[in-house]
């Protein structure tokens, strides 16, 4: 049975307390092709993929693998199967390097218990010449960029044999030309006669690089399309359930009185080098200032420091006229200053805490949740689910733990918290990191709201796209400087794309 | 200036180093014991509790079988069984590490100090001279483990400081190479590193955190109780109620100051060590006047310097990330 197929999951259901993460889902994937899984965050595709991975155990249903039915009790199962997983948060020991990560648990040996770094080191120079995949073996995990820690991953799967390899949102993390390397990795893959899932919210890319695609929805399974004969628009409203506005309408909005002004910051990264130089802007009420960029260009650095997380160097901050440089992101808060961080598992939320504790973290001390010192829970649970309904977090389950929720439903989370009670200011960084078609719409709107409140707002992103859409005015950075300024209007995506690779503003325009 | 002269004699005094071995000793089992537990992600401060029953268990079993070496094995035994508790409240129960560790310090010093009287007929501490009277031994016992004498002459600075050595002295410095080559070298230690850092990870490539977690945890037992047992029948020959005294806290701040590496460890070992023989030949300097009141602040001396150069490295060091925190895998 199945026997052209790779992978074949039938009738999965999968609940968890309170929640039906896959209701009889049908998975098909050919041999050799790249097969697409989108849907809403949260309709179960990391669930899905996990069971599949032997990390979770399907309630009902089969999984036939090469044609022969199998049972996955766990990833030792997955891996004699053939079956490779980058997961979506990765998988990586920090303190190890590359070599050691490729090989743990399948490790090279000399005489059985004594571990053999050198034949380590020269497999994984192989595999990663073999398919194109650039990493320094001898490096540390926790000092090398995200894109290389992608790479250690796919070469982990592959070291281990894997014949079909699962990428759980490997974009979410990637700048767009890290996306396009690891699209000519997956190519490269595909003419080797490997077979891959590839889980994406981004349409354009899913349209590129997939063959087939099984649409999600609220744990079922939608739609099953085939990339050549279907287009984002089609997608999208298969995943949502609806037509999805993929760029929403920015309504004209004046601007008022500057509410936050940075003058000449310096910040350091935590090698101690200068990560931001000189950065000097402007903030009005009521507009949206976009801060464009390739990844690792200072702008975490940035928001870190004017957000009270990281020490400010040299320069001046200064909020609603008041100086705020090197104040702590408490009396920030106090002053009505919200900040949506890029990483929300380090910065945005406690993943141990249940959601109505996250929906007030930095607001705790404020009336209503605490009354004369001590936490008001009342309060507090009524708070969290009118935020809840307000942004449609799902499941509607304020008791749940933080680490429970899907990526996307943690970001709402976040931006719930953040974007209400009234802020003055709010530096707002990959607000849509992972986020669904529909959420991203979502978030979007919300911004907008706030703009139209006048709160004065900076948004940092990666995806020119959302810079465009959304921004008043797009500042480049590069290597922590400024590039130039432009209004999204009166330049184009190649514009501001030769101001990220390193030119100013002047020599792009001669 | 007589003050600045008995420091320089006590560096002066082959003695020092004798007894700063002597005293690193101990420290060093224990803090290799920590290493192995901690490395693996289970925070062990149940150091201190093992390493009290390793010196009970092995002083009462040289008590009644004559073989200061029957009564390391036993210790080691019984250490492993102790830590076997720990790892199993821990790593099966998810249990809280702090607690179960303080449990068992508690649990030791209670069962040790019970059992004074049943087992050596007297309570406090036991006495040296009664070791070679035990009725069912006729032969006279050695209740300590003999010292062997190195090839180096006996009349040289070298030969007066660390010329008769204890075997076990030097079975601690082996057992920190074989730690560090087991850590590092094997891929038991790679596994071991892993699952202190990422659990999750190391899970997700079929390693088995759990196993791996149990190894660690009873190894440690097994190196503190040598540790306790050096204190016994490895150096004074008796059991003195809560003999350890804090020795198992040291061993942790030495195993955060070697930042978790063995070797690192056995330094630090060796620092805490030393700064204890130093307060104690201080103490019985003839060149300065210490008055019978103030000498007890003198026992200070290793605790002050490890709150001094803990405070100065604390933010250098790094724990692994996991250390601490329960593995919970969901299904
Ligand atoms: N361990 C868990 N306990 C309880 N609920 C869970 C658990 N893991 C996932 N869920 C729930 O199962 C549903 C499916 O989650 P899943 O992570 O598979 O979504 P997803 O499609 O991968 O979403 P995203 O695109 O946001 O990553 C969600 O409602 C989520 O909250
Ligand atoms: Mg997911």
């Amino acid at each position: 049975m199945y026997e052209e197929y790779a992978v074949v999951m039938k009738g999965i259901v999968k609940r968890f307390p309170g929640v039906l993460a896959n209701d009889h889902v049908d998975l098909f994937v050919r041999k050799g092709e790249i097969h697409a899984v989108v849907g809403e965050n949260g309709a179960g595709k990391t669930t899905l993929m996990n069971q599949l991975y032997g990390l979770l155990h399907p309630d009902e249903g089969d999984i036939y693998i090469f044609g022969n039915k199998v049972i996955i009790r766990g990833p030792k199962d997955a891996i004699k199967n053939g079956i490779g997983m980058v997961h979506q948060h990765f998988m990586l020991v920090g303190n190890l390097t590359v070599a050691e990560n490729v090989v743990l648990g399948s490790e090279t040996t000399r005489g059985g218990v004594i571990f053999d770094l050198r034949e380590a080191r020269r497999k994984v120079k192989e595999l990663s010449e073999r398919y194109g995949l650039h990493v320094d073996v001898d490096a540390k995990i926790e000092d090398i960029p995200v894109g290389m820690q992608q790479r250690v991953e796919i070469i982990k799967t592959l070291y281990r044999g894997a014949e079909i390899l699962v990428f759980d949102e490997p974009t979410a993390v990637l700048t767009p030309q890290e996306t396009e390397e690891l699209f000519e990795v997956m190519r490269r893959l595909k003419a080797a006669g490997k077979t891959m899932i590839f889980i994406s919210h981004k349409l354009n890319e899913v349209m590129e690089i997939s063959d087939n695609i099984t649409v999600m929805r609220l744990g079922k399974v939608t739609a099953n399309l085939v990339t050549r004969e279907t287009n984002p628009r089609e997608i999208a409203r298969a995943m949502v359930g609806r037509d999805v506005v993929l760029r929403v309408e920015k309504p004209p909005h004046e601007p008022k009185e500057v509410v936050f002004e940075v003058e000449d910051l310096w910040v350091k990264d935590n090698r101690g080098l200068d990560a931001v130089r000189g950065v000097s802007l402007k903030v009005r009420a009521g507009e949206i200032v976009g801060i464009a960029g390739v990844a690792g260009n200072g702008q975490s650095e940035f928001v870190e420091a004017i957000t009270g997380l990281r020490k400010i160097e040299r320069g001046k901050v200064t909020l609603l006229g008041r100086d705020i440089t090197g104040l702590d992101p408490r009396s920030l808060r106090n002053m009505r200053m919200t900040h949506i961080p890029e990483d929300r598992h380090k910065y945005g939320m406690v993943l141990q805490y249940p959601a109505y504790y996250n929906m007030i973290l930095g607001k705790h001390w404020w009336e209503p949740y605490s009354v004369r010192g001590f936490l008001n829970h009342p309060a507090i649970f009524e708070g969290s689910k009118e935020l809840f309904e307000e942004f449609d977090v799902r499941p509607r389950n304020v008791n749940m733990l933080g680490g429970n929720f899907s990526g996307g439903n943690q970001q709402k989370i976040v931006v719930a918290r953040e974007v209400s009670g009234n802020p003055k200011f709010t530096a707002i960084a990959q607000p849509t990191r992972g986020l669904d078609v529909g959420a991203i719409e979502f978030i979007h709107r919300t911004i907008l709201k706030l703009r139209e409140n006048d709160v004065a707002i900076l948004l940092v992103s990666m995806e020119l796209e959302e810079i465009f859409s959304l921004s008043d005015r797009i500042l480049v950075m590069y290597e922590g400087r400024i590039m130039g300024e432009v209004m999204p209007e009166k330049t184009t995506v190649e514009e501001v794309g030769l101001m990220m690779a390193g030119k100013r503003l002047e020599e792009v325009r001669t | 200036m007589r003050v600045l002269e008995a420091l320089l004699d006590v560096f002066r005094n082959p003695q020092f180093y004798s007894i700063s071995l002597t005293a690193s000793t101990p420290l060093i089992f224990a803090s290799l014991g920590g290493v192995f537990s901690e490395i693996t992600g289970v925070v062990n401060i149940a150091l201190e509790g093992i390493m009290l029953m390793g010196a009970f268990v092995s002083t009462a079993f040289t008590y009644y079988t004559g073989d200061p070496w029957i009564g390391i094995l036993m210790a080691m035994v019984v250490g492993m069984g102790v830590a076997w508790l720990h790892a199993w409240a821990s790593i099966k129960w998810w249990g809280d590490q702090i607690v179960s560790g303080t449990a068992i310090i508690l649990m030791a010093q209670g069962i040790t100090g019970f059992l004074m009287k049943p087992v050596f007929g007297q309570v406090g501490q036991t006495d040296l001279e009664k070791f070679k009277m035990v009725k069912h031994i006729t032969r006279e016992i050695n209740p300590i483990i003999k010292p062997i004498k190195l090839p180096i002459p006996e009349k040289t600075f070298l030969g007066q400081a660390i010329g008769t050595i204890s075997p076990l002295v030097i079975l601690a410095f082996v057992s920190v190479f074989i730690g560090w080559f087991i850590i590092y070298k094997t891929t038991l230690g790679l596994r071991m590193r892993s699952v202190g850092e990422n659990p999750e990870a190391a899970d997700t490539l079929g390693v088995n955190v759990y196993g791996i977690r149990y190894f660690g945890v009873m190894m440690s037992g097994v190196f503190a109780s040598i540790g306790g047992a050096f204190l016994s029948v490895g150096d004074t020959g008796i059991f003195k109620e809560l003999m350890t005294g804090g020795r198992g806290f040291i061993a942790l701040a030495a195993m955060i100051l070697g930042n978790w590496n063995p070797i690192g460890a056995m330094l630090a070992s060796i620092l805490f060590g030393a700064s204890e023989a130093f307060a104690n030949q201080l103490q019985s300097s003839k060149l300065i006047e210490v008055s019978s009141s103030v000498k007890p602040l003198f026992n200070m001396v290793p605790f002050v310097v490890t709150l001094i150069v803990i405070s100065g490295f604390i933010g250098k060091t790094r724990p692994p990330s996991a250390d601490g925190v329960p593995y919970k895998k969901t299904d």
